[in-house]
């Protein structure tokens, strides 16, 4: 007999007023039930809905969003009708949230420990004097390190890592029965990730949870999720287990998201889903996928399909599901530009780099004390060709962004030269540089919040570089504009908002746009593809492949995840606390043998595939700064040789011509 | 680096001065061609006046005098040459500071009020009704606003009086209630300026992720507006309060004409149209120490408040 379910969401439509006065659907006919110890997987583009779906399930909805049909219960009470001190209790209680973005979610002027005990204090029927007991004991139950140091923390002196550990205890803190979680690792570190979601399936499985989780991330979805629910523009396509969805899924779109996703074991650029996803606002006849669907006929433009429920359990929302084998045939995948001639010349040259951000003090200065920790990235020597594309991979800390802000002259180098065209001195910071140089060398940056000036308009935005470097204005100057929008996939409309009024997503493919409108030679790519959705990520892996084999336009890639550095580089660095580890040809660096740092990464990718369960070598500590001597990797090395490797700087083996390996296991152990 | 803040208060105060000085020097004609009046064209008296006054010594000897004697708080004497500078500004500034005293009582806690209750009923009636006023506020002339209240308050209804007619030396308490009508018109205006502020900033902050999580935990609302919205949006409040300050003190000259109140700004108005230069002179350095310090006290109280800037500099 089956369960009752816990948390049940009947015909939910939920939507905006527009200014016209039109209500616009944002979330169309929605069904969604999780029984106890259940835990679905809610995957869809940005802006599908998916966010809305999830706080609907605990009766929130955003500013400027109302309930239009449906109904939403959770344990048999109403969560739409509900008195608003009951609905307070229940939220955060037996119903947590973990947050999309922890960063942003923690209250910036309250301690780590405050936080904690208000959610105690709410919630727990724990009697005040074991408050501090029971924050550190919920810190540790997210295996925080130093949990009692951690409380007197505030957000900002925490990990991205940290933060979303933190957001988790807080959710624990009441001993809910149900767990909503909003993307809760999208852009963590793989380790971390891999850490995290382990956590959570603990966590899921001791306490018979019910989770709802909401994500793009399939490889995490496949981890912790037992069935999936897939959406676009705000309607159910396709529901199923996890292995049925990710494995064969039923559903074009679906089958789309899967083909988009960057895979360790594969060399060819992940498959862009073309097209994009309608907007709210537009009316849509037929079926919404219409436009980027290989299978849509006529019927599929004129009348909407009903969702199907299969006798497999699936669900799906598509006329000719039972043809989506024939997409496998039509799909040939999209072949990677050559890798460059080994006699191109130089675009960049990085020759012994370090930087340090520790500003030694005027005292120790004057006193040659020798008290300075070690440099936050040393010994970095790289030459990049024209038209080659290198990966930079580690984790956070591990000096990815620290050596792009360097070549883009935001941190002063400590030592060492960088080259631009083999003759022009990138040495002074970005204020002194002559223009043309600026030109050429653009950065993109891992987020937009942090880069988009929230007063501007998409128009304003794409105006700057496109009047400073090329004095364009009136129409060429927008026709422009909306050819580079398009390009990264967002239509003109888009021109006349404002950040705030983007998805997560769109907000970064602005910043793209406007990186390429001044049309480079050198693209500094510092996690760009990390906030994206995996089909968006495609499309712009894709189109900067594109643009590469165009204008040889040269990349230093930064980015987390190993499969999508693996997909767009030709070079990849493996870095860890501002070190290489190891750096050659991206075939070479992916294959046996590995240094034990790079086996660690590549053990804790999560593969979209409930099949595969990552190899969790090396723990997620965070560590703050580099050692004074010897291999950077020695805390965390699983492999460690013993004091050599505390004492001595790792030599450099050249396992093959150009792959290089910084360690002291001899080359035929590695 | 509060040391590093203070002593850069401390030289924006010291060249400012000297531009104050270099200014009134550059001048054509000196203390004593003005103080003579008709009589300059005669040399004796112009070269006894000089020598009265010093006025031969060094341009740089005279500065450092002056400055000397301002950090002791003897500003000198006066174009006449015979009253204390320091009597003069004293009373005017204490009157000054008991105008601003007055306005700051009544317009800060109004402005923070008004702020956050329409941040909070953001496009509701209490909103639309404040931000109304707060725009005519804005926009109106101060002349205007304060020529309208006599003729309501004072003329028509004669709740108040009108115009100030104690005397500059009088005691603070003889300026009530005189004092009632500018101290209206001003609250009235820095209430505007404020709020305005301190709206926008709780309406960012209602929609901020830690706002909707803080929800979405379970926090009351009254308690998630208190302990979660409020510290953070009234943190850039601080500084726009600052700026109203130093203007407040600085002089309010329109204000002070129509009312007749004799403050700095009444008496830098006259003290021009007299080409009192060492009193002007002296006014403008008050002025300036002023703006230096409440500045100055906005960072240091935004730092402390701010737990991004105060750890910044706390822990290591
Ligand atoms: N307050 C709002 N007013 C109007 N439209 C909104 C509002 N919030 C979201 N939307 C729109 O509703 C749609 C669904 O948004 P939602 O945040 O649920 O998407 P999502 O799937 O979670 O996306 P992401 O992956 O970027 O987080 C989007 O088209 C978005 O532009
Ligand atoms: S209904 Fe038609 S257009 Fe829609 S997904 Fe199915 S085949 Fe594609
Ligand atoms: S040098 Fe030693 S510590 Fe470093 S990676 Fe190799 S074995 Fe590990
Ligand atoms: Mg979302």
């Amino acid at each position: 007999m089956p369960q009752s379910p816990f948390i049940d969401i009947k015909n939910l439509s939920v939507g905006y007023t527009s200014r016209s006065g039109k209500t616009i659907p944002v979330l169309r006919d929605v069904n969604l039930s999780i029984t106890r110890g259940d835990s679905i997987g809610l995957v869809g583009e940005s802006g599908s809905g998916k966010s809305t779906l999830a706080l609907a399930a605990m009766g929130y909805f955003k500013r400027g969003l109302h309930v239009i049909s449906g109904q939403v219960q959770f344990d048999g009470i109403d969560m739409l009708n509900i008195e608003r001190n009951a609905l307070q209790r229940l939220r955060g209680g037996r119903l947590a949230l973990i947050p999309q973005n922890s960063g942003q979610s923690l209250t910036p002027n309250l301690r780590i420990g405050q936080q904690i005990t208000e959610a105690l204090r709410l919630h727990s029927d724990l009697p005040a004097t074991s408050f501090d007991a029971g924050v550190i004991d919920l810190l540790s139950q997210v295996r925080l390190p130093d949990p009692v140091g951690l409380t007197d923390r505030y957000p900002h002196e925490l990990s991205g890592g940290q933060q979303q550990r933190v957001a988790i205890a807080m959710a624990l803190a009441s001993n809910p029965e149900a767990l909503l979680l909003d993307e809760p690792t999208t852009g963590l570190d793989v380790t971390t990730q891999a850490h995290i979601m382990e956590l959570l399936r603990d966590l899921a499985k001791d306490r018979n949870l019910a989770m709802l989780y909401v994500s793009h991330d399939l490889g995490a979805i496949a981890r912790v999720c037992n069935k999936v629910m897939v959406m676009y523009a705000g309607e159910t396509v396709l529901t199923g287990s996890a292995k049925q969805v990710l494995l064969s899924p039923r559903h074009p779109y679906a089958h789309g998201l899967l083909a988009s996703i960057p895979r360790l074991n594969e060399t060819s650029l992940p498959q862009a889903l073309d097209g994009r996803p309608p907007m709210p606002s537009e009316t849509i006849m037929g079926c919404a996928f219409a436009d980027r669907c290989k299978l849509a006929d006529r019927t599929c433009y004129s009348s909407s399909p009903p969702l199907n429920h299969l006798e497999t359990g699936e669900a799906v929302r598509c006329f000719h599901h039972d043809q989506i084998g024939q997409l496998n045939q039509k799909t040939e995948k999209s072949a990677r530009s050559n890798p460059v001639a080994a006699d191109k010349d130089t675009a960049l040259s990085l020759a012994n780099l370090a930087v340090s951000y520790s500003r030694p003090r005027l005292l120790s200065k004057l006193f040659a004390l020798q008290d300075t920790p070690p440099s936050t990235v040393d010994r970095i020597t790289i030459d990049i060709k024209k038209g080659e594309t290198l990966g930079l991979v580690g984790e956070s800390g591990s000096g990815k962004s620290t050596i792009l802000k360097t070549i883009a002259g935001m941190v002063p180098a400590q030592s060492g030269n960088i080259i631009l065209n083999q003759t022009e001195p990138l040495d002074t910071m970005v204020e002194k540089r002559p223009a043309a140089y600026l030109r050429q060398v653009q950065i993109i940056f891992q987020n937009p919040d942090d880069s988009l000036n929230p007063r501007h308009t998409v128009a304003q935005i794409l105006a700057q570089p496109l009047r400073l470097y090329y004095g364009l204005s009136g129409t060429p100057l927008r026709d422009r504009s909306i050819a580079i929008l398009e390009q990264v996939r967002l239509g003109e409309h888009y021109l006349e908002r404002l950040p705030s009024q983007l998805s997560g997503g769109e907000k970064q493919r602005v910043a793209i746009a406007r990186a390429f409108a001044a049309d480079p030679e050198i693209i500094l790519c510092d996690e760009v593809t990390s906030a994206l959705d995996v089909s968006v990520q495609a499309a712009v892996l894709d189109l900067l492949d594109v643009l590469k084999r165009q204008d040889g336009t040269t990349y230093i890639f930064v980015s987390h995840d190993l499969a999508v550095v693996k997909a767009i580089s030709d070079r990849v660095a493996v870095l860890y606390q501002g070190r290489i580890c190891e750096i050659g040809p991206v075939a070479a660096v992916y294959s046996a043998p590995f240094h034990p740092y790079t086996d660690a990464l590549l053990g804790a990718v999560l593969e979209p595939d409930p099949d595969v369960a990552p190899r969790l070598k090396a723990d997620d500590a965070v560590e703050l700064s580099p050692p004074n001597l010897g291999c950077p990797f020695q805390r965390r090395c699983p492999r460690k040789l013993g004091s050599i490797c505390e004492t001595n700087i790792p030599t450099a083996q050249e396992i093959a011509p150009g792959h290089i390996i910084h360690c002291h296991i001899s080359q035929v152990d590695l | 680096m509060l040391i590093r803040r203070v002593l850069l208060g401390g030289v924006t105060v010291c060249i400012v001065s000297l531009i104050i000085f270099a200014g009134v020097e550059m001048l054509p004609g000196d203390a004593c061609t003005q103080f003579l009046g008709e009589y300059q064209a005669d040399e004796e008296l112009l070269a006894q006046c000089r020598k009265d006054l010093d006025l031969n010594r060094p341009a740089i000897d005279r500065f450092a005098e002056w400055t000397q004697g301002a950090i002791t708080g003897d500003l000198g004497l006066a174009a006449d040459g015979t009253t204390k500078i320091s009597t003069i500004v004293g009373d005017r500034l204490k009157n000054s500071l008991l105008l601003a005293f007055c306005a700051m009582a009544v317009g800060i806690p109004l402005a923070l009020l008004l702020g956050v209750v329409s941040g909070l009923w953001r496009d509701r009636l209490p909103d639309i009704i404040a931000s109304t006023l707060a725009i005519f506020a804005m926009t109106i002339p101060e002349f205007v606003s304060a020529t309208l209240l006599i003729l309501v308050l004072s003329v028509w209804l004669g709740w108040l009086p009108g115009i100030v007619l104690t005397s500059a030396a009088a005691p603070a308490s003889e300026f009530f209630p005189e004092i009632l009508l500018p101290v209206i018109v001003l609250s009235f205006v820095m209430c505007a300026h404020i709020m305005r502020m301190v709206r926008s900033s709780v309406i960012d902050v209602m929609a901020s992720d830690y706002v909707q999580m803080a929800t979405l935990k379970g926090v009351p609302y009254w308690q998630m507006v208190f302990r979660h919205a409020l510290p953070n949006a009234l943190l850039p409040a601080i500084n726009v309060v600052a700026l109203t300050i130093a203007w407040l003190l600085g002089g309010v000259v329109v204000i002070e004409v129509v009312f007749n109140y004799p403050g700095l700004g009444r008496l830098m108005i006259d003290s021009i149209s007299d080409r009192n230069l060492p009193v002007v002179q002296s006014i403008a350095l008050i002025v300036a120490s002023v703006y230096v310090c409440v500045n100055l006290a906005a960072d240091l109280l935004t730092m402390i408040a701010n737990p991004k800037l105060r750890t910044m500099y706390m822990r290591k």
